[in-house]
């Protein structure tokens, strides 16, 4: 027990404010999203990932936002485990056929108002994989989706700027 | 080579109890030997393999217009050999190997499924690969059948697959997925239970079936590295490498030195990076998050610096045919050096309080107990295998530049619970940590990529690499111009995937996340 209290305080946080690489406003926009989050979601924005028929790349990079480095939860952002918790989902494709009525069902069973995001080359137009015999190819293919974050797969910090963007977008739409 | 010695008397063997069998050459089938077999003969062939103590590595077919051709790759102290027969495609008839071994029944139901080849004394015909995406009356795979298919407008649940039942006083069934709790991949899992006790697990995969093998067909090699980047998200150096590697033998092309070793460095950061995640994940799902985020941390700083050394988190798209994409310069080989040396340090001290973990120790040891009888009867690879007395390493047993010659450990315990399955992984960090430093050291000077020249229609070659779960293989034949006629990459997620069911039983429920972490099949690599 002490070893791990040495490690521990040793360590320290890592946990790094937004780094300023690429987009200098991040910090600013952390801030806001952690206030929209406060004002739309009750302070708590719930996200359920579905895999749609993903590598499995873009899995573990949403995974790395619960790292400490990212440490999502401290804007409020946690992953739920059902749909019928989540506020949004996050949607990695193509959209394997073989996965088609599932992601329709995980739509159906989330709760309105929702938000849909498609992750990754795949998820926003079928990358490598395309429209086949196999594969529906982009999320919007079968699903109503409101906001796209691209990348083979997008870094943690893409991702997190893309769920930024797609709150900004439904605080304005709300304002309209 | 002496290695060979037994590959002459299975011949001897196989002359003597009449098999058809016939050796051709196959350059860019090597170090594999190719033996055509005939199609009556090929089970009693696979039932020679068996006695002559063959592991079965892998099984596809091909449409080559009038025929269907059929491959069994076969491996025994580091000798492979490549089994083929031919059908017609009007009558795709032909004996099982699944009677012989098991590790060759998904394998042949995908077949079956893409192809459709028809194995006549196998014990489960039921669909594997197939959902209801497309009809039991046609074959992706078949060169009649178009890329695009003909899809119904919106595809069906896949439902009327016949599960195994069991029935009796105090059982219940749990069906858990495709769609998982955590942020994973798809996939069904049918659990027969009695109380907390698991009698039986029954998996059902084919979620993620993005038509890999098919949409392959008439890339030219740049697009196929992409491609096969892209089978498993997770191993997209390993698969590069291999389908590159099987490339380059059909077209006879030479990759220079230093792209071979920067290959092995990505490859061996690659291993590095999934099993740090791994261990914490492990740890994780029987609440020690601690060393979640310890382990998590450090693989965050693992895959930030592939990105400054070769411009990409899982260096994705860096492995290309002919080379490598880019090339490290002398400070991002110092960095690389700095942080094995400071991990190596951080990681004997998490070790220490990993190993003598009294919750740890109650969660994970005698949890998921794979006996080595049943690991070799699955032929089961990585650190799956390792676990329960298998030792097989690509690397090691059948080494490919640059590994010839390097000192690797290869660690193998016998024990076969959850707890060795992470000591196995906690060793291999250690022994890539060896070879990254002794591969950044004598990294050779010179080109790191050399222009790509296509070969021949018909030409074929096979890549072998030993990815973070195990040996990956990779066929490729070409077309004309360059194209790809057929890929085929056989992730080690088919052979451990099956062991899982196994070594469940008689676990509690709550164990499966931290069983199934310990094995961490790859959907997407099984799937296709």
């Amino acid at each position: 027990m002490l070893r791990i209290l040495n490690k521990i305080q040793r360590i320290g946080i890592v946990t790094e404010r937004l780094p300023k690489i690429e987009e200098p406003a991040l910090e600013e926009i952390g801030a806001q999203l952690k206030n929209r989050i406060g004002e739309l979601f009750g302070g708590s924005l719930a996200i359920r990932e579905v895999d749609a028929g993903s590598c499995n790349g873009c899995e573990l990079e949403i995974q790395a936002l619960n790292n400490p480095y990212y440490g999502i939860e401290r804007f409020g952002v946690h992953f739920v485990a059902s749909p019928r918790h989540a506020d949004m989902l996050l949607v990695t494709g193509p959209v394997s056929r073989h996965m088609e009525a599932a992601l329709r069902r995980t739509y159906d069973a989330t709760p309105e108002p929702k938000l849909v995001i498609a992750v990754g080359e795949c998820g926003a137009n079928g990358g490598e994989f395309g429209v086949s015999y196999a594969s529906c190819g982009a999320v919007s293919n079968v699903i109503p989706v409101d906001a796209v974050i691209r990348g083979c797969p997008p870094t943690p910090l893409d991702l997190m700027r893309g769920i930024l963007e797609a709150i900004g977008k439904l605080q304005q739409n709300k304002h309209k | 080579m002496t290695t060979n010695a037994w590959m002459t008397s299975f011949l001897g063997r196989l002359s003597l109890r009449e098999i058809s069998v016939q050796e051709e050459p196959a350059p860019g089938l090597a170090p594999a030997r190719l033996l055509k077999i005939g199609a009556d003969d090929w089970g009693r062939f696979a039932h020679e393999a068996k006695n002559w103590d063959c592991r079965w590595v892998a099984a596809w077919g091909e449409d080559n217009g009038e025929d269907l051709i059929v491959n069994a790759a076969f491996e025994k102290d580091g000798v492979y050999f490549i089994a083929r027969a031919q059908v017609k495609r009007a009558t795709p008839i032909l004996p099982s190997h699944t009677p012989y071994y098991v590790a060759a029944d998904r394998p042949e139901r995908h077949m079956q499924d893409m192809l459709g080849v028809v194995f006549t004394d196998h014990p489960d015909p039921r669909r594997w690969t197939r959902h209801r995406a497309w009809k039991d009356s046609e074959f992706p795979l078949r060169k009649d059948f178009p890329a695009a298919g003909h899809p119904p407008a919106q595809t069906p649940p896949n439902d009327n697959y016949r599960f195994l039942f069991a029935h009796g006083s105090g059982v219940y069934e749990i069906p858990v997925g495709p769609v998982h709790a955590g942020i994973i991949e798809p996939g069904h899992f049918r659990f027969q239970a009695v109380g907390e006790t698991v009698l039986n697990l029954e998996e059902r995969l084919g979620y993620v079936h993005k038509g890999i093998e098919k949409i392959a067909q008439g890339r030219d090699a740049a697009g196929l590295a992409r491609l096969a980047g892209r089978v498993s998200g997770d191993s997209t150096v390993a698969h590069a490498w291999a389908a590159c590697m099987a490339m380059e033998k059909a077209a006879g092309v030479t990759v220079p030195a230093r792209a071979l070793s920067l290959r092995a460095i990505m490859a061996e950061r690659e291993r590095v990076a999934n099993h740090l995640g791994d261990i914490g994940a492990i740890c994780n799902d029987v609440s020690f998050t601690f060393a979640f985020y310890q382990f998590g941390r450090l693989r965050e700083l693992w895959q930030r610096l592939s990105r400054e050394a070769f411009g990409h988190r899982f260096m994705m798209d860096v492995v290309v045919p002919g080379g490598v994409a880019t090339d490290i310069g002398d400070q991002a080989s110092a960095a690389m050096q700095k942080q094995v040396a400071s991990l190596r340090k951080e990681l004997a001290g998490l070790y220490n309080i990993v190993e003598d973990m009294p919750s740890l120790e109650d969660r994970l040891d005698t949890t998921g107990y794979l006996a080595p009888e049943t690991a070799k009867a699955f032929g089961a690879l990585g650190y799956v295998g390792r676990a329960s007395g298998i030792a097989f390493d690509v690397r090691k047993d059948a080494p490919y530049a640059p590994y010839q010659g390097m000192n690797l450990e290869v660690p193998v315990f016998t024990q076969g619970d959850v707890a060795t399955r992470v000591e196995v992984r906690m060793q291999e960090i250690l022994a890539s940590f060896a070879l990254i430093e002794k591969l950044l050291a004598d990294l050779p000077a010179g080109p790191v990529h050399v222009p790509w020249k296509s070969p021949a229609a018909g030409a074929e070659g096979l890549g072998l690499v030993e990815g973070f779960r195990g040996e990956i293989l990779a066929y490729v034949r070409f077309d004309d111009g360059g194209r790809i006629a057929r890929y085929f990459p056989r992730d080690p997620s088919w052979l451990t995937w099956p062991t899982l069911e196994k070594l469940v039983r008689d676990n509690i429920v709550p164990d499966f996340p931290v069983c199934n972490k310990s094995v961490n099949g790859s959907y997407s690599g099984h799937d296709l």
